[in-house]
């Protein structure tokens, strides 16, 4: 090869290493969904449905973490609605007038488990295996609201512990932490390729990885994950986003979501 | 290494004039669109909340980090690299169009393909992973790791250049030592290292830039954890989410960083010529 073609290539390279998902433009009928990563494969189905009951109409998803769409989003990417892991996220995004907070349901809930290897290599049995010196556990970043929740569940087993006498169950989790990803999918990737002994993840995550054992956490340690979908104040489109967000209420997208181990929208 | 200047010159006409707008409009865009983002970001960088007090105690530790990996995977980069490049501007042999292609491979791959393909050979169920798992050493998440990648992407920068300018050499200087009876080991340290310098330079520095730039592979294979694999790209993308000044101030940096090892690149090249 030429010398001559060596430029081209390093700036090839640059390229493939810079590229990230841009924002479509709108068409008239295409929807733009921004969803939490976790919502993937429901939002699939769900998405697929919209489209059967809405002929002409045809969705589409950026799925990332939550707080990365969110910012996203504040840097003028187009899309017609946007469905967070968190609440936190959207009164965000509401706060700077890009979504209608008025117009924003709850339409699903989460909790937190934890999964192990296949064949759970590291033999964990229970919780308190998680602090087991040299552990590989991996969590989602403390900036996305999955390693939020995580972290919340690991403060809320360590107070259960010292209240049984134990001390140090916090700092000792933490301590096997050998990765802080950016969404639990991520985390959960590691634990699927073998890489990790243990991540904490969403138990909608867990669903999508059925080879994978779970350890439950007892609900009074566990958190609620709140989801809400709103409309963007940028949609070309408003009606159709109103309707997206009204249709994940409707007993066929919570059935959905539920198939996909998700809590339906609140009683 | 990178020649701007044809070998062979072509007539010129001193300076453009108006009816080579098809020239001239194109490349004004093209010099646009190049510096646009970056005269963005500089600007932001500058003129938001002051650089020094953007650089957080985290980011200072994702700069110590990038410069601490970037500087070992040269070292382990020019260690191998160097003789890789000698032998293959030297001999012939079986294989060497093969060696040729994989050497070129990783300017072409896109990063996070490398890092997985890093991860199924090292990860722990890797294929040379799995092994050393057992005797109780672990790749992944290390600063190794990192390092790892880093090597993976940016060695073909360097080993092109150096075998590039050990096959420009004077054939007839290294015949001489040849005919005085040196061996290869004196050849290689006494006549073709000198000789080069200024090539196996210019792909140190290529290779330097291309590794502190590393991102994707990183990423996959090394993971994200403060003080240990993140790297200033990394808290660069995670910054993107929680705190942009940070992640501008980091950028400002890597671009300021990158213009300065251009710049050494360019005066190696000026000197040379």
């Amino acid at each position: 090869m030429p010398r001559s073609v060596l430029l081209p290539l390093l700036l090839l390279s640059i390229l493939g290493s810079a590229c990230s998902p841009g924002a479509p433009e709108p068409t008239p009928g295409k929807l733009t969904i921004f969803a939490a990563a976790s919502l993937t494969e429901a939002f699939g189905e769900i998405g697929a449905a919209f489209e059967e009951s809405h002929p002409g109409v045809s969705v589409t998803f950026n799925f990332a973490g939550s707080q990365q769409l969110r910012a996203q989003l504040e840097q003028g990417a187009q899309a017609d609605v946007f469905a967070s892991a968190s609440p936190r996220e959207m009164d965000k995004l509401a706060a700077q007038g890009f979504a209608d907070p008025s117009k924003s349901e709850i339409f699903a809930q989460n909790r937190i488990v934890v999964v192990l290897a296949k064949g759970n290599a590291a033999n964990i049995t229970s919780l308190q295996g998680l602090a087991r010196p040299g552990l590989r556990l991996v969590l989602a970043a403390e900036e996305v609201p999955a390693g939020e929740y995580a972290r919340q569940v690991i403060d809320n087993l360590d107070k259960s512990v010292t209240s049984n006498g134990g001390t140090g169950y916090a700092q000792a989790v933490l301590a096997n932490v050998v990765s802080s990803d950016e969404s639990a999918r991520q985390a959960l990737s590691r634990v699927q390729l073998g890489e990790a002994d243990a991540a904490l993840v969403y138990a909608s995550d867990a669903v999508s990885a059925p080879e994978l054992p779970v350890l439950e956490i007892p609900a009074e340690s566990n958190v609620i994950a709140s989801y809400p979908a709103a409309p963007l104040a940028t949609s070309k489109q408003r009606g159709l986003a109103e309707e997206f967000v009204a249709y994940l209420l409707t007993p066929k997208a919570q059935g959905i979501l539920k198939n996909w181990g998700f809590a339906g929208k609140p009683q | 290494m990178i020649n701007w200047q044809p070998s062979i010159r072509m007539p010129r006409r001193p300076s453009a004039s108006p009816t080579d707008w098809f020239i001239i409009i194109p490349a004004l865009a093209i010099v646009f669109l190049l510096a646009a983002p970056l005269v963005a970001l500089v600007w932001r960088g500058l003129s938001s909340a002051a650089l020094s007090a953007a650089l957080t105690p985290a980011a200072l530790e994702a700069l110590r980090l990038s410069i601490v990996t970037s500087c070992s995977a040269l070292a382990v980069i020019v260690v191998l690299g160097t003789p890789l490049a000698f032998a293959l501007a030297w001999w012939d042999f079986r294989g060497k169009r093969a060696i040729e292609t994989l050497v070129d491979l990783p300017l072409v791959l896109p990063p996070s393909v490398a890092g997985l393909a890093l991860l199924l050979a090292f990860g722990r169920q890797g294929l040379l992973g799995a092994p050393l798992a057992a005797l109780g050493i672990g790749i992944p998440f290390t600063t190794f790791a990192v390092v790892l990648a880093q090597v993976f992407v940016s060695a073909p920068l360097f080993i092109r250049s150096a075998r590039t300018g050990f096959a420009g050499l004077d054939v007839q200087v290294e015949e001489a030592a040849l005919v005085e009876g040196a061996s290869t080991w004196q050849l290689f340290s006494r006549v073709t290292m000198p000789l080069s310098q200024r090539a196996l330079a210019s792909g140190a520095i290529l290779a330097f830039a291309r590794a502190i730039g590393e991102f994707g592979a990183t990423i996959l294979f090394a993971g994200n954890l403060p003080g240990v694999t993140q790297t200033m790209p990394l808290a660069i993308y995670l910054g993107f989410e929680t705190s942009l000044s940070m992640a501008v101030a980091l950028s400002v940096v890597l671009v300021l960083v990158s213009v300065g090892l251009l710049w050494g690149l360019r005066r190696l090249e000026r000197r040379e010529q």
